[in-house]
This record gives structure tokens, C-alpha cells and sequence, in this order.
């Protein structure tokens, strides 16, 4: 029994002056360290999986405290913790860090855009590239044979074998850019995740030969560059290119684009909502709006229209503050502007067109 | 001096940790692509082993073999090599940031290095009685010279496997195990050296 005793006693009286000594030597060499890199460093996963490229969620944290990574840049955290960061550091808004994601820039799929020939070589897009551009009839489309998916490591990108086009799933993309190094066509570029509209085409060609080839190629006509309000649109190589700084999302370059060849966030899109409580009648919103989509006269209450696109200038106009925007629930509807009937009734968002 | 001698000789070529001890694998494969963290696992290494043989002798002859609970021994030198890293580590930070930077995730690893356990334990068991305080020290420095020249020179050679063209079924850990056993068989020369 002593021997027990002596010989717990002895290993606990060793553990204890170690545990003093260790104690000691942390007061006596505490190094100070900057509080906002410690808050950053709670936030953090912690599992120094080492995925944002630095040595550990230690490292990051320096990185982040000191200014030389950027606050989302923990692709495991996400905007959650981008945000939770942001308010530590006290950075610039995380509106500003949206997420950005490998886009497809091409709607060719096979019943769109035909197969010049029926390609039996490799399986694989570098290789079908080297025969005369590829099987697709337009040469700047996506060939989906894969090389892309086998590039993602997360799984984020599928083809089915109908459609032969890439498909990236948003929600899986981290963002690493790994199948846009690899695509021979570069039909996969680097996009914010929310954009509202997205020109899906890249055949810098003309119209005919881009509409010979494919159903949902853009043909360069300039319709949108024609109807944007916001002059947010160029034409370049016949194909539009977006501003997004003067974007504002109305999304009225995807609504006139005969060939659909523009996406649209339809399911988001906004209309705007007048406070009847709150609205003195001022006429600004009717004078802003360039969709003719408010109507009321001097000194009664607005109302907005079914042509509302969106677009936010009103809200931002609004001396009483009282419109917001909200999502739509029916699909806008280009007639019901000013002076029209207003008893149109709108149509449900199920029986829209589909492209 | 002789005596000093063998046992570094002893400790760095015939009977090396990895090699024919084959302790300490741990580090050996997880930190052996490069040459540069190899040498810097293995300087870590070295100091770390050095101070715990010091240290594990004066626990053994002062506090163990005084009271006869040498076979608490092992719990003991964990104890020891634990508080020890822990140490290094803190007085490290403030002291030399630019070597604490450079050892970095090293330093906390050998705290479970069973590397320097196995030194610690074989300071008691290589001779009669166990090595004297000097013999241990050397002991414990040589052990961790042959730790370190078994990791760089591994790291080398799987620096020059990762250029080569391998089988798919080859590539990575395989072909590393692989030259790891052909490493140990080179080893295996040395024995009957002293």
C-alpha cells in the first residue's frame, strides 16, 4: 500500500512543480499579442486543415489581423464567418466580399447546338479540342466531356450526357479556379454567385454564323446594349459586355434578348411597393421611373405597376423614404405601363416562358 | 572518450532510430517531401532530445531509482517530454520568434514523438545500470543526428521520386514506403560496426 502511495505521491509531486514551472514560464515569457488577431483567430474553424494556404488557422489569423489575407479567405468558414470576421477587424462591409463562383458561359446543349461530327476519340475536352475545334458545331462552346469535372475536387460540376454541357452547383464551387485553368475553351470564367443577369454566350462571331450553329447563341443584334436604361451594356466582338458597377438588375437585356442567349434571376426579380400610409403624392418616383411603371397623379397616393423592373431608383428617390423592393410574385408584364388598362391581370409565374 | 564515441557512432549510423529502431515513423513519412522542413523537423528534434535525456536522467537518479518506482519510469518521461516541448515552445515565441516561426507545427508534434521516449528509455536500458549524465546527453544528441540524417536523406529521395513518371499505383506513399524499406536495408550495413 505505501509503495502505491510513494509512488503516486512522487509522480503527483512531479506533475504539480511541472505544472508550476510550466505556469511560471508562460507569466514570465507571455508574449502580447494583438486582441483583434486573438478575436479572429476564436472565430476561425480551428482545424488547420490549411486550405486557405497558409499554416494553420494560427497563420491565418496573423495573416488577417496584419492585413495581408483577406477576410474570406477561409474557404470553410464561408460568408458566415467572412461576416463574424469582417465585424472583428472592421473591414470593409461583407457585401463587398460576395462569393464568386466558376460559371458556364455557354447554353449549347445538344439540342441547341448540333454535333459537327460524332466524336469517338477520348473522352476528354483537351483532346476533342485538337480535332478540327472540337464536335460542336460552334467552336467556342462547351464540349462537355468532362474535363472539368475531373479537375473539381468538390464534386461541384456535372454534365449530363444528354445536355453535354457543364453544369456548376453554386452551392459546391469554392471558388478555386482549378477547372478554369484546365477548360480548352474557356467557357468557364470566374462570376459573383448573385449576379443578376449573365450574358451566357462567348461566340465573338456574327449573327449568322452564331445562329447557324446554335439556337441560344447571342447574334450580336444589340438589343439589349439598345434597351438598357442604365447604359451598364457595350458591344464587343458582337457579344454585350455588362458593367456591373452600372448594373442595377432590372434585368431588362434578359427579358428582350430574342435568343435567351442572356440569363435573367427571374425567381429574384424585384418589383418596387409604395407605402400607401406614407406616400404624400410627390410625383419624384413617377418622374424617376423609366419603365413608365408608376402611375398617380399630383397629391394622391402611387401606385407601381406589373411593367415595374426593379431597378431600385425610385427607392433611393423617395423623399418620404416609404418604397422598398421585394420579390415578384408574378412574372413583370410589359404592357401594364401608364395610361394602359389597369385591371390587366397579372399572369402567374408558372405559365412564363421558359428560356 | 571511446566510450563517447561508439555511442554516437552507434546512435547515428548501426543502430538508428528509423532505420533499425523504427521509431519515430511518424515524422519520418509525414514530414519528408521537402528537405529544407525535413532539416528543420530534425534541428527541433535534436534540441528537444538532447534536453529530455539531460532532464529524464536526473528524474531517473534522483527521484525513481531513489524511491525503487523505476517501473513508473515510462509515465514519468512522458510527463517530462510533454512539459519540456511546452517549454521550449513558450520560451521560444518570446525569446527567438524567427526560430519559433521557422519550427513552427513541429515543435508541439514531438511532444508524441515516440522517438525521444525511445531515447530516454534506451539511456536506462543500453548498458548495466544505464548511461551516466554525459553518455546520456550524447546519446540523446547522436539518436537525433541519426533521426535527422535518416529524414533529410529520405526527404531527398523522395523529392527526386516525386519528378519521376511512376506507376499510378506507385505514386506517393507506395513508392515511398518502398524506397523507406530499401532505405532501412542500406541500413542494415552498418551492423557489426562496433
Amino acid at each position: 500500500m505505501t509503495d502505491i502511495l510513494i509512488g503516486a505521491g512522487t509522480l503527483a509531486g512531479i506533475a504539480l512543480v511541472f505544472g508550476l514551472l510550466l505556469m511560471l514560464v508562460n507569466k514570465v515569457f507571455h508574449v502580447p499579442t494583438d486582441p483583434k488577431r486573438d478575436a479572429v483567430r476564436e472565430v476561425l474553424p480551428g482545424a488547420n486543415c490549411g486550405a486557405c494556404g497558409f499554416a494553420g488557422c494560427d497563420a491565418l489569423a496573423d495573416a488577417i489581423a496584419a492585413g495581408t489575407a483577406s477576410i474570406d479567405a477561409c474557404p470553410v468558414g464561408g460568408s458566415d464567418l467572412a461576416k463574424a470576421i469582417a465585424e472583428i477587424v472592421g473591414a470593409e462591409s461583407p457585401d463587398a466580399q460576395k462569393k464568386r463562383v466558376a460559371t458556364v458561359i455557354c447554353q449549347g446543349t445538344l439540342d441547341r447546338c448540333k454535333e459537327k461530327f460524332p466524336y469517338v476519340g477520348i473522352q476528354d475536352c483537351v483532346a476533342a479540342t485538337v480535332v478540327n475545334d472540337g464536335n460542336k458545331s460552334c467552336k467556342y462552346a462547351c464540349l462537355g466531356l468532362g474535363t472539368c469535372v475531373a479537375a473539381c475536387k468538390f464534386d461541384a460540376i456535372t454534365i449530363d450526357p444528354h445536355d453535354k454541357i457543364a453544369k456548376v452547383d453554386p452551392d459546391k464551387c469554392t471558388g478555386c479556379e482549378a477547372c478554369i485553368k484546365v477548360c480548352p475553351k474557356n467557357v468557364l470564367v470566374m462570376q459573383p454567385v448573385d449576379l443578376p443577369v449573365r450574358v451566357l454566350c462567348r461566340a465573338a462571331e456574327e449573327g449568322v454564323l452564331v445562329s447557324d450553329n446554335c439556337k441560344i447563341g447571342c447574334i450580336g443584334c444589340e438589343l439589349c446594349h439598345d434597351n438598357c436604361k442604365f447604359d451598364a451594356i457595350t458591344m464587343k466582338d458582337h457579344l454585350p459586355q455588362f458593367d456591373y458597377d452600372k448594373c442595377v438588375g432590372c434585368m431588362m437585356c434578359a427579358e428582350v434578348c430574342p435568343t435567351a442567349a442572356i440569363w435573367g434571376d427571374f425567381d429574384h426579380r424585384k418589383i418596387a411597393k409604395i407605402d400607401p400610409n406614407e406616400c404624400i403624392g410627390c410625383t419624384i418616383c413617377k418622374k424617376t421611373c423609366q419603365f413608365e411603371a408608376i402611375s398617380g397623379e399630383r397629391k394622391s397616393i402611387h401606385k407601381i405597376l406589373e411593367a415595374c423592373t426593379g431597378c431600385g431608383q425610385c427607392v433611393a428617390k423617395c423623399p418620404k423614404k416609404c418604397i422598398t423592393l421585394t420579390v415578384r410574385e408574378h412574372v413583370r408584364d410589359a404592357n401594364a405601363k401608364v395610361g394602359t388598362s389597369e385591371t390587366v391581370a397579372a399572369i402567374p409565374k408558372a405559365d412564363t416562358k421558359e428560356e | 572518450m571511446t566510450s563517447l564515441i561508439l555511442i554516437i557512432i552507434s546512435g547515428v549510423l548501426v543502430n538508428n532510430l528509423v532505420m533499425s529502431q523504427f521509431l519515430g515513423i511518424c515524422p519520418f513519412l509525414g514530414i519528408s517531401k521537402k528537405t529544407e522542413t525535413a532539416f528543420g523537423m530534425g534541428m527541433a528534434v535534436t534540441f528537444v532530445m538532447v534536453l529530455a535525456s539531460v532532464i529524464t536522467y536526473l528524474i531517473r537518479a534522483y527521484l525513481l531509482l531513489p524511491f525503487n518506482l523505476e517501473y513508473m519510469q515510462t509515465i514519468a518521461f512522458i510527463l517530462v517530454i510533454a512539459v519540456l516541448v511546452q517549454t521550449v515552445e513558450i520560451v521560444l515565441k518570446k525569446v527567438s520568434r524567427s526560430l519559433y516561426q521557422a519550427l513552427g507545427v513541429y515543435l508541439p508534434l514531438i511532444t508524441t514523438n515516440c522517438a525521444v521516449l525511445g531515447v530516454a528509455i534506451s539511456n536506462t536500458t543500453a548498458v548495466e545500470g544505464g548511461y551516466n549524465l554525459i553518455q546520456s546527453a550524447v546519446n540523446g544528441l547522436a539518436g537525433a543526428l541519426g533521426f535527422t540524417l535518416a529524414l533529410v536523406a529520405f526527404a531527398a529521395i523522395r523529392e527526386k521520386l516525386a519528378m519521376n513518371d511512376l506507376p499510378k499505383w506507385m505514386d506517393g506513399f507506395p513508392g515511398a514506403l518502398i524506397a523507406a524499406g530499401l532505405m532501412a536495408v542500406a541500413f542494415q550495413g552498418f551492423a557489426g560496426l562496433i
